[in-house]
C-alpha cells in the first residue's frame, strides 16, 4: 500500500507498460508526469526529452514509436490543443503512441487549473477528418494507474493513437493504492507476428523489415501514398474504425456500482463519478434504487452497454463537468428508450454529492431538472 | 534620469501597480517596472503565458495600468504584430492621431520565447513591426514548476533536467537568443541585468526611438528555481554580470557596444555558488564541469569583446524596406 499522487500513477502505469519515451512540455495540471518520467527513465535505459512546445512533443513521441519504442506525451487542454494536428498523424499513419490529457478548465488559457472534463469531444473529433483513436479516463489514482497501462495495451494492439483524460483533481490528489499485477502487451515487431500489412498488429519499425516510408498522406496497405484512388484511403479509414468497434467488448471498461437492480441511474465518468458514488451509497441507504455506472472508456463510444441498461431504467442523469459533450453520443445510443437529463458544470468546480442526489430526486419525483436552480441556489448560498 | 525619477515616471501614469502575487525577491517586476517607467509615450503592453503574466492578473485583480493582452504561451510576438499593423492601419485612415506615438512592448519568460514562442518573435522581428520585445529571462519554466528551458545554463538542476546518478543536471548548452535576434538584422538589440536599472532604462529608451522591432533579453532571478534568499536577488543578478556569465551589450544597426565592463572578472563559481541549483556542481566527481563552465564563459566574453572592439557593422542594417512593405499593406 502506497501513497501517491494521480500523476505519480500514470508515470508508474506507463514505466509497468513499458514505455521507454516520453517527449513533453510543462503544464499545471499534468507537469508532474512529465517530472515523474525524467527521474525514472535513465535509470531503465530509457529517453525523457523535453521539447520546445507540444506540436513538437508529440511529433518526437510518433518519431519514437518509429524507431522502436514505446512513447508517450501528457498535456492540458492547451498544449492538447497544439496537438491536435499529429493526433491525426498518429491515426493516419497508424503509430501507436499514449497521449495524455490532463483537463482543466477551457477553452485557451480558461481556468487554471481548475478541473473539468471539458475535452471529451476534442479527444474524439479535435484533429480534422475521420480517424480512429481510443479514448480512455479514471476516476482514482488507482484507476490512474490501471487506465495507463490499458492505454499502452490498447495502442499496440490497434495502432492508433490512445488518449487518457484526467483531471487537475484526479491528477493531484493523493490516495493510497495496491498497484496491481497486470498483463502487458508487448509490440510484435518480429516478422512472425505476420505479413508486413501497414496497419497490421505486427509493427515493424524503422530498420526491421522492408523500408518504410511513412507520410501522412492516405496510403494503401502497403504503406504507400494513394492519393488517385480516394476510395483507397477510405477503405483504411473504414479498417481501422470497424477494427475498434468490432472489438468493442475488449476495448470498453467501465464499473458497475449498484447499478443492476437500479430503477434510476446516474452515468457519468472521471472524478464526476465520485460524487456520484457517495450520492448512490446516500440514496440507497434511504431505499431508493439508485445505481452507477461509470465510464472509463469513452471512445469508441459503449453504446450497447448504455443501450442495455436504458432499457431497464426509468430515467438516466447525466453529471459531466462540462456543458454537455458525452451526453451526445449517449443520446444516441439511447434512442429515447429512457428519458436522459443532463447535468452540467464548467465552473471549475465539483459536483458534489448533495447537488448530485438533488437533482436524482428532481427526476424521480417532479419527472423534470431545473440543474440551473440547483446550482444557483446552491452557489448563492441558499 | 535617477532611480528616483524612474520610479515616480513623471511623464506618464503608473504602469505596473501593486497587488500583484508575485514572489518577494523575484526579479520579474524590477523588470517590467523599469521597462514601462522609461518609456514616454502611451504603452500596449502584449504578454506570453507565464508567471508576469499569471501573477498579474489574478481574477478579478489586475496590475497593469495600462491596455493589456495575453493570447497564449506561444504566441505574443504575433498577438503584438496584430496589434501595431492594426494601429498602424487607423493611423493611415485618420482614425487615430498621427502625432501621438504609441509604443508597443511585449513581455514573455524565457519559456515564452527561447522555446515555445521563438517562431512568433521570429516572423514578427522579420515582417518588421514596430515593437520592443523584451524577454525576461530567468532559465527556466518557473510559473509551472521549474523545469529546464531552452535557456537553462549546462549544469543546472531543475525537475526535468534533475541532478543524481545518471545527471549532473542540464547536460546542454543554453541557447544564445541574443545572437538569433541579432541575426535578423534588426535595429536594435541588447542585453541587460535586473541588477542594472540605469543600463536597462537607458536600453529601453534607444530600443523604442527605433523604427522598426526591438529586442531586449533581461537576465531576472527566480529565488525558488535559482534556489537563494529572496533578498539576494538583484546582488545574484549583479553577480551573472560581474563574472561576465551574463554581459551586458548592445548591437545597433549590427555594431556591438558593450554597455557595462565589470571592474573585475570574476571566477564563475562565485556565482553558482550562490545558488542551490548548481550546489551538486561542487561535489566531488564535477570537477570537470565547472571547469567546462569557466571555459565556456571566457570563451563567450573573449568572442563579445572582439565584436565590441571592432567598429564593423556585422550585418547592413535593414533600411525602410520592410516598414513600407507593411504600410502598403496596411
Amino acid at each position: 500500500m502506497r501513497l501517491i499522487q494521480g500523476n505519480e500513477a500514470c508515470a508508474l502505469g506507463a514505466l509497468e507498460a513499458g514505455c521507454r519515451f516520453y517527449a513533453g512540455y510543462p503544464i499545471t495540471p499534468a507537469s508532474e508526469i512529465m517530472e515523474w518520467m525524467a527521474r525514472k527513465l535513465p535509470a531503465l535505459d530509457g529517453t525523457f526529452v523535453q521539447m520546445e512546445d507540444e506540436i513538437a512533443s508529440l511529433a518526437a513521441v510518433i518519431g519514437a514509436s518509429w524507431a522502436g519504442k514505446k512513447a508517450m506525451t501528457a498535456t492540458s487542454g492547451p498544449g492538447f490543443s497544439l496537438m491536435q494536428e499529429h493526433v491525426g498523424y498518429a491515426a493516419m499513419t497508424e503509430t501507436p503512441c499514449v497521449i495524455v490529457d490532463s483537463q482543466r478548465g477551457g477553452p485557451s488559457t480558461g481556468l487554471p487549473t481548475l478541473p473539468s472534463q471539458g475535452d471529451v469531444m476534442q479527444a474524439r473529433w479535435g484533429t480534422h477528418g475521420d480517424h480512429a483513436v481510443i479514448v480512455l479516463t479514471a476516476s482514482s489514482v488507482l484507476d490512474t494507474y490501471v487506465m495507463t497501462v490499458k492505454a499502452f495495451n490498447l495502442s499496440e494492439t490497434y495502432r492508433v493513437p490512445v488518449v487518457l483524460l484526467l483531471d487537475a483533481t484526479i491528477s493531484h490528489m493523493r490516495e493510497n493504492v495496491e498497484l496491481p499485477e497486470l498483463e502487458i502487451v508487448e509490440r510484435i515487431t518480429e516478422a512472425e507476428g505476420g505479413e508486413d500489412i501497414f496497419g497490421n498488429r505486427a509493427f515493424f519499425p524503422f530498420g526491421v523489415g522492408p523500408r518504410k516510408v511513412v507520410t501522412g498522406l492516405a496510403h494503401d496497405e502497403k504503406g504507400k501514398p494513394e492519393t488517385s484512388r480516394g476510395q483507397v484511403g477510405e477503405r483504411l479509414l473504414k479498417k481501422a474504425l470497424d477494427r475498434l468497434y468490432v472489438d468493442r467488448d475488449h476495448i470498453v471498461s467501465y464499473k458497475n456500482y449498484q447499478a443492476g437492480d437500479a430503477k434510476w441511474l446516474i452515468l457519468s465518468y472521471g472524478i464526476t463519478s465520485r460524487p456520484a458514488r457517495a450520492a448512490v451509497d446516500k440514496m440507497r441507504e434511504e431505499g431508493e434504487k439508485v445505481g452507477l455506472i461509470d465510464l472509463q472508456t469513452l471512445w469508441p463510444f459503449p453504446d450497447e452497454l448504455v443501450q442495455s441498461y436504458s432499457e431497464k431504467v426509468e430515467g438516466i442523469l447525466m453529471p459531466e463537468l462540462n456543458l454537455g459533450q458525452l451526453i451526445m453520443p449517449a443520446k444516441a445510443a439511447i434512442e429515447g428508450r429512457a428519458p436522459v437529463y443532463p447535468f452540467n458544470r464548467a465552473d471549475g468546480k465539483l459536483f458534489t454529492p448533495a447537488e448530485i442526489i438533488e437533482a436524482m430526486r428532481e427526476i424521480m419525483y417532479n419527472g423534470k431538472l431545473d440543474q440551473t436552480a440547483i446550482l444557483e441556489q446552491r452557489r448563492n448560498g441558499k | 534620469m535617477n532611480i528616483k525619477e524612474l520610479a515616480r515616471n513623471e511623464n506618464s501614469e503608473q504602469r505596473f501597480l501593486a497587488g500583484h502575487s508575485l514572489c518577494r525577491g523575484c526579479g520579474i517586476p524590477i523588470m517590467a517596472r523599469t521597462v514601462l517607467n522609461s518609456i514616454d509615450t502611451p504603452v500596449v503592453v502584449v504578454n506570453a503565458t507565464g508567471c508576469l503574466e499569471v501573477a498579474t492578473t489574478r481574477y478579478p485583480t489586475s496590475a497593469w495600468g495600462v491596455p493589456w493582452l495575453h493570447v497564449a504561451f506561444e504566441n505574443a510576438a504575433a498577438a503584438a504584430s496584430g496589434v501595431e499593423s492594426a494601429y498602424r492601419s487607423l493611423v493611415k485612415r485618420g482614425k487615430l492621431p498621427a502625432d501621438e506615438k504609441v509604443t508597443f512592448v511585449v513581455f514573455g519568460g524565457d519559456g515564452g520565447t527561447y522555446d515555445i514562442g521563438l517562431q512568433s518573435l521570429s516572423g514578427a522581428l522579420e515582417r518588421g513591426h514596430r515593437f520592443l520585445y523584451v524577454c525576461y529571462d530567468n532559465e527556466a519554466y518557473m510559473n509551472t514548476g521549474i523545469q529546464r528551458s531552452s535557456a537553462t545554463p549546462f549544469g543546472a538542476s531543475t525537475t526535468t533536467s534533475p541532478a543524481g546518478t545518471k545527471s549532473f543536471g542540464k547536460a546542454q548548452q543554453r541557447k544564445d537568443l541574443t545572437s538569433i535576434a541579432v541575426a535578423h538584422h534588426i535595429p536594435y538589440v541588447g542585453q541587460s541585468s535586473i541588477s542594472h536599472w540605469h543600463d536597462l532604462s537607458q536600453k529601453v529608451k534607444k530600443a523604442v526611438a527605433k523604427d522598426g522591432p526591438s529586442f531586449l533579453n533581461v537576465l531576472s532571478t527566480c529565488q525558488l528555481g535559482w534556489q537563494h534568499e529572496p533578498r539576494e536577488a538583484v546582488k545574484i543578478a549583479q553577480l551573472a554580470v560581474d563574472t561576465c556569465f551574463w554581459p551586458l551589450y548592445e548591437i545597433e544597426n549590427g555594431r556591438y557596444n558593450l554597455t557595462h565592463r565589470p571592474p573585475e572578472k570574476l571566477n564563475i563559481k562565485k556565482w553558482l555558488s550562490t545558488q542551490g541549483r548548481f550546489k551538486h556542481l561542487f561535489e566531488n566527481g564535477n570537477e570537470d564541469h565547472l571547469a567546462a563552465i569557466q571555459q565556456q564563459v571566457d570563451e563567450d566574453w573573449e568572442r563579445l569583446l572582439e565584436r565590441c572592439e571592432n567598429d564593423k557593422s556585422y550585418f547592413e542594417p535593414l533600411q525602410e524596406t520592410n516598414q513600407t512593405t507593411l504600410s502598403a499593406e496596411a
